[in-house]
C-alpha cells in the first residue's frame, strides 16, 4: 500500500485531504494545470474560484482566522504568484496560519526565463515563514506535511510550496503525516514555571495594574481566551486589547477599557501610562500601541508573554519574559494563583479602578449626533444593535472605518473579528469576508468598508455570487479615503492630494448588475430601513451604500511620535504643540 | 551605556538546504543589521548541516534581536554568540598579491615572514601570500602591504570556535 505509486498532482489532493482542508481558494493557469485536474476528480475537496490571486489569500486568511485551522491557496507560476505575494505578507504580519500551493515551470526551465517563470520562493522568502521549492516528487508529501506543521505551529504564519510541472506529473510514493517530523523547528510552547511565579507575585502585589493582550491569545485557541477571562476575572484587573485581539475578553464586561493604541480609548490608553503593572499577554508592542517609545507607560513593571522569542525586548524592554503559546501561559499563570490562594490588593484596585471611572466619564467615544447627516459612527451604532444576539463575524477593509468598527463593535468571543493589522492592506476585508462566509454558511457575515478599499477587490462580489456567500458589504461612503484625508488635514495644511474618491460607481447598479442586492441609505432614518432589509437577504451578496458625513475624522487619536497622554478627542482639539518632526515622517 | 554598539561573533548551524543562506542574508538586510562578515561551509556532509560564523555589531538590544530572528528561521539548528559565550579562538585567512620589484619586494618578504606568511605564487615583479591570523592581524599585514604594492587582497572572513572540550 505504501509502495502505491501517486503523481505529483494526486499527492497534492492526498495531502490536503489528510491535513483536514475542506476548502482552497485559489485561480488556475498553465503551471499548475495537472493540481486542477486532480481537484476536478475528485469530491470532498471543495475549490473556491476567487477573481484574483491576491483575494484567494485574503479568502484563506478569513477562513482560518474564524475557524483556528490553516487556510489553504493554490495560485499559477509567475503572476499567479506574485499577485499572492500582498496577501502572504498580510498573514505573516498577522501570524494567520496558511499554506499557499504555487506552480513553477518545469525543472528544467527553472533560470530559463521561462514563460511565466518567478524566482517565487525568492520574491516569497522575506514574506513568509517558510518557503520550499519541491523539486523531487519523492519530497512533495512530506514537504507538504511540513509545511502545514510549520504554518499552524509556534507563531503561525504562511507557508509556500513552489511546485514544478513537471513534479506535478511524475510518479512519486505519498508517506501520511503522521510519518513526517520535523528536523529543526521545534517553537517552546511550555513556560519556565519559575517566570510564571514570578509574574504571579508580581500580579499579585500590583497596585495599578493592567492586562494588554493580542492576537496571540486568538491565535492560541478559543480555550485560551476563556483561560484569560477567568484570570481577568479573578483579579479584577482591567484590561484592554489591541486590534488583533479583539474579542478574546467579552467587550460587554465592566472591567473591558477597549481597544488601545493610536485610536484606543482616553481610558486604555491612560491606564497604560499611569500603570504599575502590566500584563502583557500575546501582544508585541507594536508602534500603533505603543506611540512615542520613550514617554510608553514609563513607570510600570512589564510581563510579557510570546511564543516567539524575537518579539520580546524588540522595542520595549520588559522585566519578566515569559516565551510560551499564551493558552499554556495563561493554564500555569491560573493554576499558581489558585495554588497560593493569591489576591489582589483590594483598597489599591479600588482607588485604581476610581481613578479609570473618572477617564471613562470622559466619553471619548462620544460624536456630534445630528439628525442632517448620517454619522459613521451612528451607522456602526445600529449595525451593533441588528446583530445583537445573532451568530456574526465581522471583517474590515483598512481605514477610518476599520477604527470606528473596532471601537463601535461589541466582540464578546473569539475569531468573530477579522482585520488586516499589521500590514494595513485595503481590499482585505471583501475576500476575507467570503472565507469566513465560507467556513460558517448560516452565519451573519458583515465586510465593514469604505467606498476605496471596497473597489480594490471588489471583483470578488463575482466570487461570493457563485458561491452564494450572502457576505455584507457595509460601506461608509464618504467619498475620501478618509484616513489618509484625516492625516492630510493634522499633517500637511488640509491639501488633500489625491485622496478624493473621484468618479465612484452607482454601488446600488453595481449590485444588481452582479444578480445582488444593492441597498443605499442617505438620511439617518433610512440606516435602520436598510440594515434591517440587508439582513433578510441570504441568498445572495449585499451592498450597502451609506452616504456618511464626508468630513468625519476618527477620534480620540494619539498623533504620531505623541505618548498616551497626549490625546486628541475631536476636531476642535489641536495638538499640544506643533507634531515634532520625528512624528511626521512616522506613518 | 545600553546604547553602545558591541561586536560580536555568531556561530550559526543550519540546514544545508537551497535558500537558507539567503534566508540569513535576507533577514540582515531586511532589518538593517549589520554584517562584517560571512563565512559558509558545509561541515557535517551525512547530515546535510552547514556553519554559518558571522560578524556583527549594533547595540546589546540589537545583537539579541539578531539572535532571536536567526533563531525563528526554520532551518536553523542552534545559535551561539561566541563572544557572549567565551573564550573563543577566531580566524581568517588571506590571499595577499604584491607587486613590485626591488627593495620594496625584498620588505615585503621580510615582513610576511615576520607575519608567518607563506609564501604561495611568485613571479620576478609578484608574490601572492597566504596568511593566516586574527582580523587584527590580517588588517595590519594588508596595511603594510599597501605601502609596498598591494595590488588585490582576498579573505575568508572570520572563523571561530569556543575553547575548550565542549561541542557548539
Amino acid at each position: 500500500m505504501s509502495e502505491q505509486k501517486l503523481t505529483g498532482a494526486q499527492i497534492v489532493i492526498k495531502a490536503l485531504k489528510d491535513q483536514g482542508v475542506d476548502i482552497i481558494f485559489g485561480y488556475p493557469g498553465g503551471a499548475v494545470l495537472p493540481i486542477y485536474d486532480a481537484l476536478f476528480q475528485q469530491n470532498d475537496l471543495k475549490h473556491v474560484l476567487v477573481r484574483h490571486e491576491q483575494a484567494a489569500v485574503h479568502a484563506a486568511e478569513g477562513y482560518a482566522r474564524s475557524t483556528g485551522k490553516v487556510g489553504c491557496v493554490l495560485v499559477t507560476s509567475g503572476p499567479g504568484a506574485t499577485n499572492a505575494v500582498t496577501g502572504l505578507l498580510d498573514a505573516l504580519c498577522d501570524s494567520i496560519p496558511l499554506v499557499c500551493l504555487s506552480g513553477q515551470v518545469p525543472t528544467h526551465l527553472i533560470g530559463n526565463d521561462a514563460f511565466q517563470e518567478a524566482d517565487t520562493t525568492g520574491i516569497t522568502r522575506p514574506c513568509t515563514k517558510h518557503n520550499y521549492l519541491v523539486k523531487d516528487v519523492d519530497n512533495l508529501a512530506r514537504t507538504l506535511h511540513e509545511a502545514f506543521y510549520v504554518a499552524r505551529s509556534g507563531r503561525p504564519g504562511p507557508v509556500l510550496v513552489d511546485i514544478p510541472k513537471d513534479v506535478q506529473f511524475a510518479d512519486g510514493t505519498y508517506v501520511p503525516p503522521a510519518e513526517v517530523k520535523h528536523k529543526t523547528y521545534r517553537p517552546q510552547v511550555k513556560p519556565e514555571m519559575a517566570r510564571i511565579e514570578e509574574a504571579v507575585d508580581l500580579i499579585a502585589n500590583a497596585k495599578r495594574p493592567v492586562f494588554y493582550t493580542g492576537g496571540g491569545v486568538i491565535n492560541a485557541g478559543p480555550f485560551a481566551a476563556k483561560l484569560l477571562t477567568q484570570f481577568v476575572k479573578a483579579t479584577g484587573f482591567p484590561i484592554t486589547s489591541t486590534l488583533m485581539g479583539l474579542g478574546a475578553f467579552p467587550a460587554s464586561e465592566s472591567q473591558w477599557l477597549g481597544m488601545l493604541g493610536m485610536h484606543g480609548t482616553y481610558e486604555a490608553n491612560l491606564a497604560m501610562y499611569e500603570c504599575d503593572v502590566m500584563i502583557n499577554i500575546g501582544a508585541r508592542f507594536d508602534d500603533r500601541v505603543t506611540g512615542k517609545l520613550s514617554a510608553f507607560s514609563p513607570g510600570s513593571k512589564k510581563i510579557h508573554v510570546d511564543i516567539d522569542p524575537s518579539s520580546i525586548n524588540k522595542n520595549v524592554a520588559v522585566d519578566i519574559p515569559i516565551v510560551g503559546d499564551c493558552g499554556a501561559v495563561l493554564e500555569d499563570m491560573l493554576r499558581i494563583w489558585k495554588a497560593r490562594a493569591k489576591s489582589p490588593d483590594k483598597a489599591a484596585l479600588k482607588e485604581w479602578w476610581g481613578k479609570i471611572e473618572g477617564w471613562r466619564a470622559r466619553n471619548c467615544l462620544n460624536y456630534n449626533r445630528t439628525e442632517s447627516v448620517i454619522k459613521p459612527q451612528y451607522a456602526l451604532e445600529r449595525l451593533r444593535e441588528a446583530l445583537r444576539g445573532k451568530d456574526h463575524y465581522i471583517t474590515t477593509e483598512v481605514g477610518q472605518h476599520q477604527m470606528w468598527a473596532a471601537q463601535f463593535l461589541p466582540f464578546d468571543q473569539p475569531n468573530r473579528w477579522m482585520t488586516s493589522g499589521g500590514l494595513g492592506t485595503m481590499g482585505y476585508g471583501l475576500p476575507a469576508a467570503i472565507g469566513a462566509q465560507l467556513a460558517h454558511p448560516d452565519a451573519i457575515v458583515v465586510d465593514v468598508s469604505g467606498e476605496a478599499s471596497f473597489l480594490m477587490n471588489m471583483q470578488e462580489i463575482g466570487t461570493a455570487v457563485q458561491y452564494r456567500a450572502p457576505v455584507k458589504i457595509f460601506i461608509l461612503n464618504n467619498q475620501y479615503m478618509g484616513m489618509v484625508r484625516q492625516w492630510q488635514e493634522l499633517l500637511h495644511g488640509s491639501r488633500y492630494s489625491q485622496s478624493y474618491s473621484e468618479a465612484l460607481p452607482d454601488f446600488v447598479k453595481l449590485a444588481e448588475s452582479w444578480g445582488c442586492v444593492g441597498l443605499r441609505a442617505t438620511t439617518v432614518a433610512e440606516v435602520d430601513q436598510v440594515i434591517e432589509k440587508m439582513l433578510t437577504v441570504t441568498d445572495r451578496p449585499c451592498i450597502i451604500d451609506i452616504a456618511v458625513d464626508p468630513k468625519e475624522n476618527c477620534f480620540p487619536m494619539i498623533p504620531g511620535g505623541k505618548a498616551h497622554n497626549e490625546i486628541l478627542f475631536g476636531p476642535d482639539d489641536s495638538p499640544s504643540d506643533a507634531t515634532p518632526e520625528d512624528g511626521m515622517v512616522l506613518v | 551605556m545600553e546604547n553602545a554598539i558591541e561586536k560580536h561573533t555568531i556561530a550559526v548551524l543550519v540546514d544545508n538546504e537551497p535558500g537558507v543562506l539567503a534566508r540569513v542574508i535576507g533577514l540582515f538586510s531586511g532589518r538593517g543589521y549589520n554584517i562584517e562578515s560571512l563565512t559558509v561551509a558545509e561541515v557535517n556532509n551525512a547530515d546535510h548541516l552547514s556553519r554559518i560564523t558571522l560578524v556583527t555589531s549594533g547595540t546589546r538590544m540589537i545583537i539579541e534581536q539578531i539572535k532571536a530572528q536567526l533563531s525563528r528561521l526554520v532551518p536553523v539548528h542552534r545559535v551561539h554568540d561566541l563572544t557572549d559565550e567565551g573564550p573563543a579562538v577566531e580566524r581568517e585567512l588571506a590571499l595577499v598579491k604584491v607587486a613590485g620589484t626591488g627593495d620594496r619586494r625584498i620588505e615585503a618578504l621580510r615582513l610576511a615572514d615576520i607575519f608567518k606568511a607563506k609564501v604561495v605564487d611568485a613571479t620576478l615583479t609578484s608574490f601572492v601570500f597566504e596568511l593566516t591570523g586574527t582580523t587584527e592581524q590580517v588588517d595590519d599585514f594588508v596595511g603594510l602591504m599597501t605601502q609596498l604594492g598591494l595590488v588585490e587582497a582576498s579573505r575568508t572572513g572570520v572563523v571561530a570556535m569556543s575553547k575548550g572540550p565542549a561541542a557548539f
